[in-house]
């Protein structure tokens, strides 16, 4: 297989390919390893690539394989966030507070992973503590966008978005507090799944706002999405919030639809909120021919409202900043990560901080401590829960008129590294669409739509009821453009 | 917005802060503060809060003892250690 080809690969042609004798593994990873290692340089996309340890495992699959197993995902290279725990890898949530750290055990997405095969051929680089929208926060530098030269790969889930979009992996695992696998997909044109919370663990994932991670898949194709899913899903005792609710095999969504219209009889809701002012008129274009194309394949669209849409990121700024700084209090200095010494231990707890922690991560600390400090909690945390309802309320009566949403990702393409670095604001609103799933706990996914004028990548957004996973794919399969 | 205090906040956060960044947090957080203080036109008058994304509100588990992290395990990211606990500066005299 040439390197082209290797670039394009897919889970489910790997998973054919390895399975019918035509390739093993340890020839994917060697392959996977140099591309990897020659686009650091530029693209950045990991901080850390453990080429001994795949090695291994490759070998370890082909062994099994010749011996006749068969696995859901077995011999099939994965790239991993790095907030995500796999037993023996660095994970730092690429802060210098964790630099040095090395997990001592799976989160328990690896350990599903481990067990359906998989191989882990390295850490994705993302906003420190994944905070951000750039992959500009990382404490390691940059992560460029492989698809749109010189741009943002967008984040937190930049590194994960650019190794998939850049075919410098076959797949990977991102993370999604606010939009951080649907907007960084989007800007890498690929397809990235925000399950249903507590459709995944989070057990093992470094803890960013505990009520909107969710971890989900970042793939080439809606298929591969559903590949990725069916492994991750699932109840875990390990993560009291991960719900008992059956796994469907998702890549069923599509099976049996009618090839001409295969989303006959399925409602999609267009959120005249999210077609407003502020939208990029290419964006725009790209996402009304998606639903166009939904119309063709014959699905219902109808036009929606989601009235509080416009307090969705001061509501998402306050929930996620007061969880954050609870979440990093547990970044002090004692157990694991950076240790700045002093006599005294609150002098030691705020010299660690200070050091370890970067420019983002202090203001969102602050911003959550202040949030929730007394005096201002009933104004700001306790009032955002209350407009939290609003906002739920508000996708849970869109979905009583329709199966599904289908919307922009981002108001904008990818903008140019280096912009808008000092102005919060400005970077927080690029999450303007993505956070009411997070909000009100719904599945939602990114999948490509095309191209700007310029070359860079356009998602569309459709967003699920609770466990509407089954919708999401199924819509998703269809509208996705294939060759 | 009254009562954005920095130095206040920041040792709520046990987070030091040179005097450039206490500038420029400062200005910026308030700057942030007053933007999500929008939410402050809305009447949420006996609304309930949603605590997170599902309705589920507890799972129960049997209670059994499960084997977790051994002590080295455990220790093996410490900063600093003595035997096998972490240690610390003197908290109490």
């Amino acid at each position: 297989m040439n390197t082209e080809e290797l670039k394009r690969l897919t889970v489910a042609e790997t998973l054919r390919l390895l399975r019918a004798g035509k390739v093993t593994s340890a020839e994917l990873v060697r392959g996977l390893l140099e591309i990897m290692e020659s686009s650091q340089q530029d693209i950045h996309a990991f901080v850390t690539i453990d080429a001994e340890g795949a090695l291994r495992q490759a070998a370890e699959c082909d062994a099994r394989r010749a011996a006749g197993e068969d696995l859901p995902l077995l011999g099939v290279p994965i790239a991993i966030k790095d907030n995500m725990n796999v037993i023996g890898q660095p994970c730092t949530a690429s802060s210098r507070i964790l630099e040095g750290y090395v997990a001592p055990y799976d989160a328990t997405v690896i350990a599903k992973l481990r067990a359906a095969g998989a191989i882990f051929l390295g850490r994705t680089n993302m906003d420190e503590f994944a905070l951000g929208s750039t992959t500009q926060t990382s404490a390691f530098g940059p992560t460029e966008n492989p698809v749109a030269r010189g741009c943002i790969p967008g984040g937190s889930s930049g590194g994960s978005a650019a190794a998939v979009g850049g075919g410098l992996a076959i797949c990977a695992l991102g993370s999604d507090t606010g939009g951080s696998i649907r907007q960084p997909a989007s800007h890498c044109g690929i397809v990235g799944v925000k399950p249903t919370y507590g459709r995944v663990s989070r057990y093992g994932v470094v803890a960013c706002a505990s009520s909107l991670d969710q971890v989900g898949p970042m793939t080439k194709t809606v298929e591969d999405a559903a590949l990725i899913l069916n492994v991750i899903s699932g109840r875990d005792p390990m993560d009291a919030t991960c719900l008992d609710e059956a796994v469907p095999d998702y890549t069923q969504a599509w099976a049996g639809a009618d090839p001409e219209k295969p989303l006959a009889g399925m409602r999609i809701g267009l959120p005249k909120e999210y077609f407003g002012e502020g939208l990029d008129p290419e964006v725009r274009a790209r996402v009304e021919a998606a639903a166009e194309r939904a119309r063709a394949l014959g699905a219902e669209t109808v036009e929606v409202s989601l009235p509080h849409s416009g307090y969705g990121i001061p509501t998402y700024y306050i929930c996620m900043t007061a969880e954050l700084s609870a979440n990093l209090a547990r970044f002090d200095g004692v157990r694991y990560g950076l240790r700045v010494p002093c006599d005294d231990v609150i002098a030691q707890y705020g010299a660690t901080r200070a050091e370890g922690f970067g420019a983002e991560v202090k203001r969102r600390v602050l911003l959550g401590t202040f949030v929730l400090s007394s005096g201002f909690y009933d104004a700001y945390y306790n009032r955002a829960q209350k407009v939290r309802t609003l906002i739920r309320r508000d996708l849970e009566a869109a979905f009583a008129r329709c199966d599904l949403l289908l919307g922009p990702v981002t108001p904008e393409p990818a903008w140019p590294l280096g912009v808008y670095q000092n102005d919060p604001i400005r970077n927080y609103l690029s999450d303007v669409l993505t956070v009411a799933a997070n909000l009100a706990g719904c599945c939602a996914l990114s999948l490509p739509a095309g191209k700007t004028g310029e070359g860079k990548p356009v998602g569309v957004q459709l967003i699920g009821p609770n466990f509407g996973e089954m919708a999401l794919f199924r819509a998703a399969h269809a509208l996705e453009c294939r060759g | 917005m009254a009562g954005f205090d920095i130095d206040r906040v920041a040792y709520l956060a046990r987070l030091n802060l040179t005097d450039e960044e206490r500038a420029l947090f400062g200005g910026q957080l308030e700057t942030i503060v007053n933007y999500v203080d929008a939410i402050a036109r809305l009447d949420t008058d006996g609304l309930e809060p949603t605590l997170h994304g599902h309705r589920v509100n507890n799972i129960f588990r049997e209670d059994v003892p499960v084997t977790g992290l051994d002590p080295e395990q455990a220790l093996a990211n410490a900063p600093a250690r003595i035997d096998n606990e972490f240690k610390m500066p003197r908290v109490v005299e």
